[in-house]
């Protein structure tokens, strides 16, 4: 050992930094992992804040006998490539309903081409040049104007984008998770309490267990193949329903909620257990009475978070195909429907411009449904869940 | 008259008659009682066990029938069977009055239905993976005889083009026999799991190794659930973004360098399969990381170890087999991954190993033979199912082997929350 202190200095310097590069590199993982997720909120912000504004203009429309048979009738030349056709078409139907509009002129605001939108966006458009023009124009004179787009929340899909909306998908989606939840919930919490309370430690309930840990691995594709050949066609539960979607997700949901249930129900203590039993109580009274409210906090968080993994599952529901295109609002369990995250999968598979941003607007309202309900599941179990 | 009313009229039969079986044994109860003989259980407990004795063996009855209709196919008239049901539910109401005596157990026999019906829910479970099973299984056998197993296996051109004339009994139309060769399938699976792999390993290894070992318990605290957002956000966003944002980066930075890369490569959807799989290895690799032993620390810093050497070549050694299975567990999700290769991954059945090239993985094929307007008999419907099967051996696999792992992990430092 000829080492003088300086050399051993040297190398004890060495080896700290080493620490203090291991520490900044690791840091820089942990960033870059949030730099990413700033990254994707910013990028979807960016392009679905846009989606709740829609172009809206002001025309002359002119419900005359003419208009009535051939709507396209009812506006000027000059502006009527820049209404939505879709508005046009509503024509002849709303005079029949209202005889009093009936050969009036009258200034409204309508709903403007989706290509008048995407130009007013400062995005690429297909307009002509004498369109480009016009619209300037009505600009100049504030007869063109972006305006909250309710019609975003209250119309079903469209394959005009400007009348596109999410609400035919955001009511699949609740009767698609009502179905789930009815059939999960039970089941899961059943389950969890024959595991965690009344099995016996036998070969059975071991497979039981690792059984449910698998499922809750295997890819949720898989589940979509056997909602298609069981469900469909084995039980026939009709195609596209959201009862085939329900139960599907159901199958998947039930691991996530047996798991947390089995969590909520072990971190009950033993005391409260003996206590019952101490006075008399059956096992059966035991957990009703005792056990399952003081779980109830953690069972209904582990609900939440479980509803809200297959609010956002796509990939089973494409399989037995709730991917169909539902421009009415469906409200029975057995009708086509289809649900926000299969809407997402549609319209980002649109060619036109104007869909992405649809696109990013609908999942904009997906995350922050989806956020809402696990910073929910959180509160709840902050608030109402009791340390021992 | 429809199912519905049917099943309404079931349902309000049998409430009523639930609410009579109740109040007749519990008064039955009451008056034995109040006669001066001891009776074994409360009123209340012999009022619902009337409840169960009328209700169970009817639910049971038209629960077996609806089965039979739909399953085996059987025709049995539905006002027949609501009759049936009810009759059997006045039998249960019936006997359950007529067992309402000072030496019957109400309670235990309650305890032992509730018993049964827990242990029934628990079977469900059992029976999902069955189902899984026997569904995948059942149809991809039904594909094999089709197609030769060893040619899906090892062909290396995946082309069902033309099977869909060949279920409809016109083969020799098609210009070219169908070929199912698995490989390129595999290959492009691999490839983009392999890519996903690179992103999120040493990201979500680094970020965990700083969470436990680097950062207080407030930055753990906040750091950990904002990772875990990444993990809430659907797969079919990320494959947007992945679509829309990442490959048109991908194909400009590749220009840039002088490179050629297809729209649909397959380095977006791994990059972006790779950001998503983070919290899978953080999370977990960070619960493993901070169980190991202060001790060991501890040794290690007292041996004169600095805190690098330390981390490096006791903590991450001994965290080792949590976090290999924490590393299997997100290589099973990356191969299962559906959204984020449908969306961004592309249809072509390339065998290539140039990852910016246009490739597909057995997901995208598995969605893209159910989407299609195919007969269901059909070769190329049929051989999802067989990929199906493929995908459950391997992620089934990977599961046991992780879970075996973190046992393992367990028991040697006696840790008991993982």
């Amino acid at each position: 050992m000829t080492h003088s202190f300086d050399a051993i200095s040297a190398q004890l310097r060495r080896r700290h930094r080493k620490t203090r590069w291991l520490k900044r590199l690791s840091m820089g993982a942990l960033g870059l992992a949030g730099l990413f997720l700033v990254l994707f909120f910013t990028d979807m912000l960016v392009k679905g804040l846009p989606a709740f504004k829609q172009a809206q203009i002001q025309v002359e429309v002119d419900y005359s006998e003419q208009a009535s048979r051939l709507p396209l009738a009812a506006v000027s030349d000059a502006v009527r490539p820049l209404v939505s056709r879709g508005y046009l078409r509503l024509i002849p139907s709303r005079m029949r309903d209202d005889p009093a509009l009936q050969g009036t002129t009258r200034s409204e605001w309508v709903l403007a081409d989706g290509q008048v939108d995407q130009y007013l966006k400062g995005h690429h458009s297909k307009l002509s040049e004498r369109d480009t023009a016009t619209v300037n124009r009505l600009q100049a004179e504030g007869r063109v104007e972006l305006r909250f787009n309710t019609r975003f929340f209250t119309s079903g899909d469209s394959k005009m984008p400007e009348l596109a909306g999410i609400a035919s998908a955001a009511v699949g989606t609740v009767l698609t998770l009502m179905v789930t939840l009815a059939v999960a919930f039970p089941i899961g919490v059943m389950t969890a309490i024959y595991l965690e309370e009344f099995a016996p430690d036998n070969r059975m309930t071991q497979l039981v267990e690792i059984n449910i840990n698998n499922l809750a691995a295997i890819p949720s594709i898989l589940y979509g193949l056997l909602g298609l050949a069981i469900f469909i066609n084995v039980v026939g539960v009709p195609r596209s329903s959201p009862l085939a979607g329900g139960l599907t997700l159901a199958l998947m949901t039930l691991p996530v909620i047996i798991i947390s249930t089995r969590t909520a129900l072990r971190s009950v203590p033993d005391t409260i257990r003996h206590a019952g039993f101490g006075v008399g109580c059956s096992r059966w009274q035991v957990v009703r009475d005792h056990v399952l409210p003081l779980a109830m906090p953690g069972i209904m968080t582990g609900a939440i978070i479980g509803l809200a993994q297959a609010m956002g599952e796509t990939a089973p529901l494409i399989i037995i195909g709730m991917v169909a295109f539902i421009p009415d609002i469906s409200g029975s369990v057995t009708d086509a429907a289809t649900v926000m995250p299969a809407q997402i999968f549609t319209w980002g598979g649109e060619p036109d411009r104007a869909f992405i941003e649809k696109t990013s607007g609908g999942i904009l309202v997906l995350l922050a449904v989806l956020i809402s309900m696990n910073a929910g599941a959180v509160m709840l179990r902050k608030r109402l869940e009791r340390r021992w | 008259m429809y199912t519905d009313q049917y099943l309404a009229l079931f349902c309000a039969a049998l409430v009523v008659l639930g609410l009579v079986a109740f109040f007749t044994a519990r008064a039955k109860a009451a008056r034995v009682r109040a006669g001066g003989t001891a009776m074994t259980a409360q009123p209340d407990q012999y009022g619902w066990f009337g409840v169960l004795s009328t209700a169970a063996p009817a639910l049971g009855v038209s629960l077996v029938g609806a089965m039979s209709m739909l399953l085996i196919g059987g025709t049995i008239p539905t006002a027949m069977l609501l009759v049936v049901s009810i009759g059997v539910a006045c039998m249960g109401l019936v006997g359950g009055i007529l067992m309402v005596r000072p030496a019957f157990h109400a309670r235990r026999a309650i305890e032992a239905f509730v018993r049964f019906m827990l242990a029934g829910a628990a079977l469900i479970s059992i029976l999902t993976t069955l189902g899984i099973l026997v569904s995948i299984i059942s149809e991809a056998l039904r594909f094999f005889q089709m197609q030769g197993f060893w040619d899906f296996i090892t062909g290396t051109v995946w082309n069902p083009g033309a099977s869909f004339l060949e279920a409809a009994g016109r083969g020799e139309e098609g210009a070219s026999a169908a070929q199912f060769g698995s490989l390129p399938l595999f290959a492009g699976t691999f490839m983009i799991t392999a890519i996903a792999m690179l992103v999120a390993i040493p990201i979500g290894l680094l970020s965990a190794i700083y969470m436990s070992e680097f950062a207080g318990s407030r930055v753990r605290g906040i750091a950990k659930p904002v990772l875990e957002v990444l993990a809430g956000i659907p797969t079919v966003v990320y494959g947007f973004f992945a679509a829309i944002t990442v490959a048109p980066l991908i194909v400009t930075a590749a220009q840039l360098l002088g490179l050629e890369a297809d729209f649909n490569n397959a380095l977006a959807p791994g990059i972006v399969m790779g950001i998503m799989i983070i919290p899978f290895i953080s999370s977990l690799s960070d619960d493993v990381i901070h169980s190991v032993p202060d001790s060991m620390r501890q040794g290690a810093l007292a041996l004169g170890l600095t805190q690098g050497e330390t981390i490096r070549d006791v903590v991450v050694p001994a965290a080792l087999p949590g976090i290999i299975s924490a590393s299997l567990l997100a290589v099973s999700r990356a191969l299962g991954e559906t959204m984020i290769v449908v969306m961004a991954a592309g249809m072509l059945p390339n065998l290539t190993a140039n990852p910016l090239d246009n490739m597909t993985t057995v997901t995208v094929r598995i969605v893209a033979a159910l989407t299609g307007d195919q007969e269901f008999a059909s070769a190329e419907t049929l051989s999802a199912f067989a990929l199906g099967l493929v995908l459950f051996v391997v992620t089934l696999t990977l599961n046991l082997v992780s879970v075996i792992m973190i046992r393992r992990f367990r028991e040697k430092y006696r840790v008991n929350n993982l």
